[in-house]
């Protein structure tokens, strides 16, 4: 049995007495492996007893799955409305020259900081009143 | 020494409150992370002996101590942005340490749930009504009702489901209940339980809130005793904003795809599992301890206006300059809450537009400020309150690129499911492309391929679409999407799009008469 599908067993056994296991699964997949790829929607699909369509129509459906896992740092940027009317648009340029290939700009609609936008978040740290300056000492230090 | 007071809402977090409040405990002071006030422009606030400072820095800690600190607000429970306040929902913001259960209870916690069950199921059910409170997510449907189909629905397994899937741009008052309040929310669960007959419940929390995720987890552990034999668990959400919708919620709490059901069946008689179901926003089920108080449905009754019964926590957000939460009575104007409260905008331009009920609320025009907080005010004026997210914009917005954005988003989340969501938003970006793309270059476009071939009927094959025929076939495309959709993203994209197009006609091309026509005509 490689690691993978023991790891995948584990999350599956925590997870299967649960009423709808499959989304608390794929979030301890997802963040174990970073990805939710074919190989382990396969071995998902044969412990909840799913065909491996359904387990990848789900995993495909929400942006929170990624089929690849990709080694660049994060920076979530929101541009939903709120964060738009305070400026995102005009800084998003500068975050993106920061980032150049080294770091990945991810587009979020929404981290519920809309009075202090514009707003970003990296793992579970979350930032606020972004300008020029700030959201690009935020990516360089991504 | 006196306790400092600083919030530990994620908002106040992202602001460096950590920080602050490690500074203040390393010069020995006592320091309670309690909710936040609201006052988010001012976060972090720091409270000391009822007075406030902020927006604190680093900087500000020995200023504040010394009591020289130019960032002194005074009595925080004086400041108007407090005082005119009915604070139901919110009576505990910024005064309890959210994960205290000796500060909830002292506060009058669980008083609701203990009332509750000696009661009874009916009788709790006729207080609800009585209360006249509404869905507090967006549609508004009275709860009472909700609550009745599931009492009566004779079936054994039924669940509570809490919708914490606040995905709507500008709010904000979910989370700040869930960090801030999570006993109340769970309260509300344990007594809509009660109610209904129900002993499992489910709190579906977007992926984007990780503080708020913390906080339920950690205060469910710790009031497992009290609310017992009710039980509760935390369902994450992965980042698609359909999942709000009560019924992809429910296929989404199963395991599946987000996709919306057809109703009927109803969730009450068909929910989770098929089984009888409530699904509540986090505000509804909030406001519930306080209505189940001695006395508290009348008292809540006695707020707010026509059908619009009680408190709304209003959510002030965008270009605003005194931004934050704002719970007040329905019955409030616009002009008030934009211009009085809010302070007009933050960068201090003359204020363009509000969109209010998030990105599938209508872009309202200065002009239709005097519009009362209500329900059906809002309908009446082809506009939402949703779950009261106010977004102000300035005098450099384009509602074009707005508009665009509203088609853009729901074509970015739309489930699939229904044809006038899924494609329709589609073909909304692209005739919008179209119109804004023919006044900046002033050529109107090209026929493709696609549109010249012989079975393509209904397009002109010599000349391109003049700009009043592409809003024509725009107003058109809303029309089918908001009666043809199957939810609430479909149906209502339509909104922002045509309310921008009726207000700032400006923002999409120079030919505003031909826009006015084409909408009068497509009336």
């Amino acid at each position: 049995m490689s690691t993978l599908e023991l790891k995948i067993g584990e999350i599956i056994a925590e997870h299967r007495t649960k009423e709808g296991p499959l989304l608390p699964i794929l979030h301890d997949v997802q963040h174990e492996f970073g990805c939710v790829d074919a190989e382990a929607e396969k071995i998902i699909a044969a412990g909840l007893n799913l065909s491996r369509a359904e387990v990848h129509g789900v995993v495909s459906f929400y942006h929170d799955f990624k089929p690849a896992a990709d080694p660049r740092p994060v920076v979530q940027v929101c541009r939903a409305e709120a964060c738009k009317a305070r400026g995102i648009e005009a800084i998003i340029g500068d975050a993106e020259k920061a980032a150049g290939e080294r770091v990945k700009i991810e587009t979020v609609y929404c981290l519920g900081l809309c009075s202090a936008g514009p707003a970003a978040r990296t793992g579970d740290d979350l930032h606020i009143r972004l300008d020029s300056q700030s959201i690009t000492r935020l990516v360089e230090e991504a | 020494m006196s306790i400092i007071k600083i919030s530990d809402d994620a908002l106040a977090r992202a602001g460096g409150a950590d920080a602050i409040a490690a500074a203040f405990a390393k010069k020995g002071h006592e320091v309670h992370r309690t909710s936040s006030w609201g006052m988010q422009w001012l976060e972090p606030l720091v409270e000391i002996d009822g007075k406030g400072f902020g927006p604190a820095t680093l900087v500000d800690v020995d200023a504040i101590l010394d009591g020289s600190s130019d960032k002194a607000i005074g009595v925080i429970a004086d400041h108007p942005f407090i005082k005119g306040q009915q604070r139901l929902t919110f009576a505990r913001a910024g005064k309890t340490r959210p994960l205290s259960l000796e500060d909830y209870e002292a506060t009058g916690g669980w008083s609701g749930l203990r009332r509750a069950r000696q009661i009874g199921p009916e009788q709790i059910v006729a207080e609800v009504l009585e209360s006249g409170l509404r869905g507090r997510g967006g549609a508004g449907f009275p709860t009472g009702i909700k609550w009745k189909t599931v009492l009566g629905a004779q079936v054994g397994q039924k669940y509570i489901v809490c919708n914490a899937d606040e995905g709507d741009s500008a709010t904000f008052a979910d989370r700040m209940v869930m960090e801030g309040d999570p006993f109340a929310l769970i309260e509300g669960m344990a007594i809509a339980g009660e109610a209904v007959g129900a002993t499992q419940g489910y709190i579906y929390c977007r992926s984007e809130y990780p503080d708020a995720i913390r906080k339920l987890n950690a205060a469910l552990k710790l009031c497992a005793g009290i609310i017992a034999p009710f039980t509760c668990e935390v369902r994450v959400g992965a980042g698609a904003y359909v999942c709000g919708e009560e019924t992809s919620l429910l296929n989404s709490l199963e395991g599946k795809r987000g996709e919306v059901r057809a109703k009927p069946p109803l969730p009450a008689l068909e929910g989770f599992m098929g089984r009888p179901t409530v699904v509540n926003n986090v505000l509804s089920l909030a406001a519930v301890p306080h209505i189940l108080m001695e006395g508290g449905a009348k008292a809540y009754a006695d707020y707010g206006m026509g059908r619009s019964k009680g408190t709304m926590p209003v959510q002030l957000a965008g270009n605003i300059k005194h931004g934050g939460l704002y719970e007040v009575a329905f019955g409030i104007s616009l002009d008030e809450l934009v211009n009085d409260i809010g302070g007009g905008t933050a960068s201090g331009r003359p204020v363009k537009a509000v969109q209010v009920g998030g990105p599938l609320g209508a872009y309202i025009h200065p002009d239709q400020f005097d519009i009362p907080f209500d329900y059906e005010a809002f309908a009446a004026a082809d506009a939402l309150i949703g779950h009261a997210g106010i977004t102000v914009f300035d005098d450099t917005a384009d509602m074009g690129s707005m508009a665009r954005f509203a088609m853009e988003f729901c074509a970015a989340e739309s489930c699939g499911k229904c044809t006038p969501c899924r494609i329709g938003s589609v073909r909304g970006t692209e005739i919008l492309d179209r119109i804004r793309a023919g006044r900046d270059s002033g050529v109107a476009r090209e026929r493709d391929r696609l549109e010249l071939a012989p079975q393509m009927h209904n397009t002109t094959k010599n000349v391109a679409r003049s700009v009043e025929e592409e809003i024509t076939l725009l107003a058109d495309l809303c029309e089918t999407m908001k009666f043809g959709s199957l939810c609430a993203l479909g149906g209502f994209t339509p909104y922002p799009v045509t309310s921008a197009l009726r207000h700032w006609p400006e923002d999409f091309t120079d030919n505003t008469e031909a826009v006015a026509k084409a909408l009068d005509a497509a009336k």
